[in-house]
């Protein structure tokens, strides 16, 4: 078929410079372009948040006006959430999944193109609200109205910018589904899917159900403000408590949205350095399952203090804490899968058991929180940005970082400096806790969260939590000349890299070709995480 | 199947979907600025809207070519599918929002502005006297928008669900034509469908001019015109979507595209089709009838 070979000749005279980036249909490309947006966007959150730490050093007002720090806080949640852990899983997506089911790219590739090049307009747009009349967003990220409707010219731009990032998810969401449902080499059996893959198919679901339902909540906050509707209007019959619902409803999902591709990533690292095969596959596999489902009927806990009927109270807490089954299923994992291990401690690694130890934290605090009378004492303080950075940051982005650690020599072909990566876990490590610890106290002793002054007796740990957060911010800057340096050479790795890795991907060069399985490998014989055989992996035709 | 070699098929790089995002970019900077009071924000708007037309022909066109060299695979077509199924979910999302924020007003926020339950003190201290009903009192109690009429299920709508019930059963048929290879009654059916989709918006477009112009019912109406003008006009847009897609179907179909086997645009279009029949339907029972 000449006109196919004309494609085939097409991908190998891809263009060059700038224009390669902007046409390719690459999933590799795609997925570099995505990891470093995402960083790039990890730094501009990182300094609005060290903005914050700042002015929060000391009592009083310092650096910044109130108007301009709340709109640090949501501003800095926007471009962390949506900007950073979203677009980086996706990123791990679509360098992993292909390699992983032993495809030779996405099923939709010009789509995922797509996906891709509406973040960095989003961005552009939703960031450029700084500058405007009346300021950025600064109402929280979860834009509560009647509050968030007296945003100045900030809030069309706002609304549209979360409108387009919501269908780059989409698209990138349907993208992974009909890879995984279509494009698996013969043999790879749902389960004998690594579990970053499931833990994405899940997830991909979960944004394909819920971002869609934000999109329609933001468009009555519109047509609220400029149309006369009065969807949360009292006065015309309406609820703002309805928004709250509605929001709550992609809220609480986004947030698994946020951690199940971490586990994922967790489930393929801890087997690696253990030299076991994962405990419990199926049961991973199930659990994740059942965080999804129960992630749907928990939004309300976000709302416990607004009124709702005793019943609703009690439903939202008793499915929340039904949640912590499950992902105690998860930790219990782990933890039996390094049981008797051959351990090392390589950089993945450590980041991994931090992971686990950290986010498990974050899981322990979200269950006090749960408990509705307790709730409400905690609500809308401290302890719960010390909840949710606890499960955010050495949970979603110490498992982005140790993906990132894990894979890079399979990536780009060079080993990291062992040096400097556990250098930079340590720091990151320590300043971690030394940020978001203390935050559990004055938090509990009553400090309200998304003010930009406080009490007197709260000032100890917050100069803490800011060295910690300074801290943890130079930190990462190892992190960024250590990928770099790694990118520009280093040790040759081999093509397995890790002495106990398993999967596809493995079975590639490091670096991978271009198009990663040509001819799609036959993935034989009774493997599964259970009896720990290898891959066998038999090119069908040369 | 793409070639000896591989038998996997990938698309050569585009161009196409970095010029949408300026497309989009662009009608939603320009929607801003008109929002924020600036009127030249229309001619961004304007500006966007052409580049999105170009952009929809070049690359809808480019995949149509490819598609019509034989170039797709069975593999393509399922990745396709499956890619077509997940897009109408998050559409059935993207409605059950607003059918969600439907049922929260009917069934908790206007009764307890009314009083119900842990409404009480609201009730007496904010707006005593305000009793909850639908839809007559659905402006709210600050009887935002007037007095208006509500729309009633057996005029219009009655006829408009009818048609669009019709327009399903003639897209069927259609398809039974393309399967069978009669290309006269795969046209006329199609042909119908779009002339049938085109009565539907015309119809509703009229049930608008009558709800602002003698019932009173404008989407300022409180929550009822909310509820009921967001609904039907989301649905009216994904109609007008619809009947554009089967447009477009209809020329190929004219031009001589697709063949029994293989016909996947057809279809895609025929499933969006059906979603926004079935979403008629629920809107038809919920926001007319109950
Ligand atoms: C055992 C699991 C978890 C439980 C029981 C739980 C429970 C809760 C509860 C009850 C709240 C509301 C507190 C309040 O506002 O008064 C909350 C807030 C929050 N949680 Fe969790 N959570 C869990 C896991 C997670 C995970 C895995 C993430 C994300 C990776 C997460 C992210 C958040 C965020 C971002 C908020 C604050 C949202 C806001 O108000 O801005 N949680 N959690
Ligand atoms: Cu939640």
């Amino acid at each position: 078929m000449s006109t196919t070979t004309a494609d085939e000749h097409h991908d190998d005279h891809h263009p060059s410079g700038i224009m390669r980036w902007i046409t390719t249909t690459n999933h590799k490309d795609i997925g570099t372009l995505y990891l470093w947006f995402s960083f790039i966007m990890f730094f501009i959150g990182g300094f609005m948040a060290l903005i914050i730490r700042t002015e929060l050093f000391e009592p009083g007002m310092q650096f910044v006006d109130p108007q301009f720090f709340n709109s640090m806080t949501t501003m800095h949640a926007i471009v962390m959430i949506f900007g950073v852990v979203m677009p980086a899983f996706t990123g791990l997506a679509n360098w992993l999944i292909p390699l992983m089911i032993g495809a030779t790219d996405m099923a939709l590739p010009r789509m995922n193109n797509w996906s891709f090049w509406i973040l960095p307009f989003a961005f552009a747009m939703m960031l450029s609200t700084l500058f405007m009349d009346g300021g950025g967003p600064a109402g929280g990220w979860t834009l509560y109205p009647p509050l968030v409707l007296q945003t100045g010219d900030a809030f069309p731009f706002v609304i549209f910018a979360i409108h387009f990032m919501g269908m780059s998810s989409i698209m990138g969401a349907i993208n992974v589904v009909a890879t995984i449902l279509n494009m698996r080499a013969p043999g790879m059996t749902l389960m004998k899917m690594p579990l970053f893959v499931w833990t994405w198919l899940i997830t991909a679901y979960l944004l394909i159900a819920v971002m869609p339902v934000l999109a329609g909540g933001v468009t009555m906050l519109l047509t609220d403000k400029f149309f006369e509707t009065s969807f949360f209007n009292a006065a015309g019959g309406g609820d703002p408590v309805l928004f709250q619902h509605i929001f709550w409803f992609f809220g609480h999902p986004e947030v698994y949205i946020l951690i199940l591709p971490s586990f994922g990533v967790i489930s393929s690292i801890i087997p690696t350095f253990a030299r076991k095969p994962l405990f419990g596959y199926s049961s991973m596999v199930y659990a994740t399952a059942s965080i999804a489902f129960l992630s749907f009927i928990v939004w309300a806990h976000h709302m416990f203090t607004v009124g709702m009927p005793l019943a609703g109270e009690l439903f939202f807490m008793l499915a929340t804490m039904l949640i912590a089954v499950p992902t105690g299923v998860k930790v219990f994992n782990w933890v039996c899968t390094m049981w008797r291990g051959a351990m090392t401690f390589e950089t993945p690694m450590l980041f991994a058991i931090a992971f686990i130890i950290l986010f498990t934290i974050g899981g322990f605090s979200g269950l006090m929180l749960a408990i509705t009378p307790a709730d409400f004492q905690y609500h809308d303080t401290y302890f719960v940005v010390a909840h949710f950075h606890y499960v955010l940051v050495p949970g979603s982005i110490f498992a982005i970082i140790a993906a990132v650690y894990y894979w890079l020599p399979k990536w780009t072909g060079h080993m990291y400096s062992e040096f400097w990566g556990k250098t930079h876990f340590w720091l990151s490590t320590i300043f971690v806790n030394i940020t978001f610890f203390p935050m559990h106290f004055v938090g509990l002793a009553g400090m309200p969260r998304r003010i930009p002054d406080y009490a007197l007796q709260f000032s100890d740990y917050n100069q803490i939590a800011t060295i910690g957060a300074f801290g943890f911010g130079f930190a990462q800057i190892i992190f960024l000349g250590l990928v770099i340096a790694t990118i520009r050479g280093g040790v040759k790795a081999t093509d397995r890299v890790w002495e106990g890795a398993e999967g596809l991907e493995w079975t590639l060069s490091s670096p991978p070709p271009y198009h990663s399985f040509t001819t799609p490998p036959n993935v034989k014989g009774e493997w599964n995480w259970f009896t720990h055989q290898h891959y066998e992996t038999v090119k069908t035709r040369s | 199947m793409a070639n000896a070699e591989s038998n996997y098929y990938i698309p050569h790089g585009s161009h196409w979907p970095f010029v949408g995002s300026i497309a989009v970019f662009s009608l939603m900077v320009g929607f801003s600025n008109y929002l924020n009071g600036a009127s030249w924000g229309t001619y961004i708007m304007a500006f966007g809207l052409l580049v999105l037309l170009v952009m929809l022909f070049g690359w809808f066109g480019a995949v149509i070519k490819e598609s019509e060299s034989g170039n797709y695979n069975k593999q393509v077509d399922v990745s396709f599918r499956w890619g077509m199924v997940w897009f109408i979910f998050s559409e059935i999302m993207f409605f059950a929002a607003f059918f969600g924020a439907l049922f929260y007003v009917r069934v908790y926020s206007l009764p307890w502005l009314g009083g119900e339950a842990s409404g009480a003190a609201t009730n007496s201290y904010l707006w005593p006297g305000f009793e909850a009903l639908w839809p007559l009192t659905a402006n709210g109690p600050g009887e935002i928008g007037g007095e208006f009429k509500a729309m009633a299920w057996n005029g219009l709508p009655l006829v408009n669900t009818i048609i669009l019930l019709t327009s399903g059963v003639t897209l069927t048929w259609a398809h039974h034509a393309l399967k069978a290879n009669h290309r006269g009654q795969l046209i006329i059916g199609l042909a119908l469908t779009v002339l049938l989709g085109a009565i539907f918006m015309a119809l509703q477009g009229f049930e608008y001019y009558e709800a602002y112009n003698h019932l009173g019912l404008t989407l300022g109406s409180g929550v009822y015109g909310s509820t009921f003008f967001m609904l039907t006009g989301f649905h009216g847009m994904h109609v007008t979507i619809g009947a554009i897609i089967l447009f477009v179907i209809l020329i190929r179909c004219i031009r001589g595209h697709f063949n029994p086997e293989h016909h996947f645009g057809f279809e895609a279009a025929a499933w969006y089709w059906h979603f926004v029949d079935v979403v008629w339907l629920g809107l038809f029972i919920f926001v007319y009838i109950m």
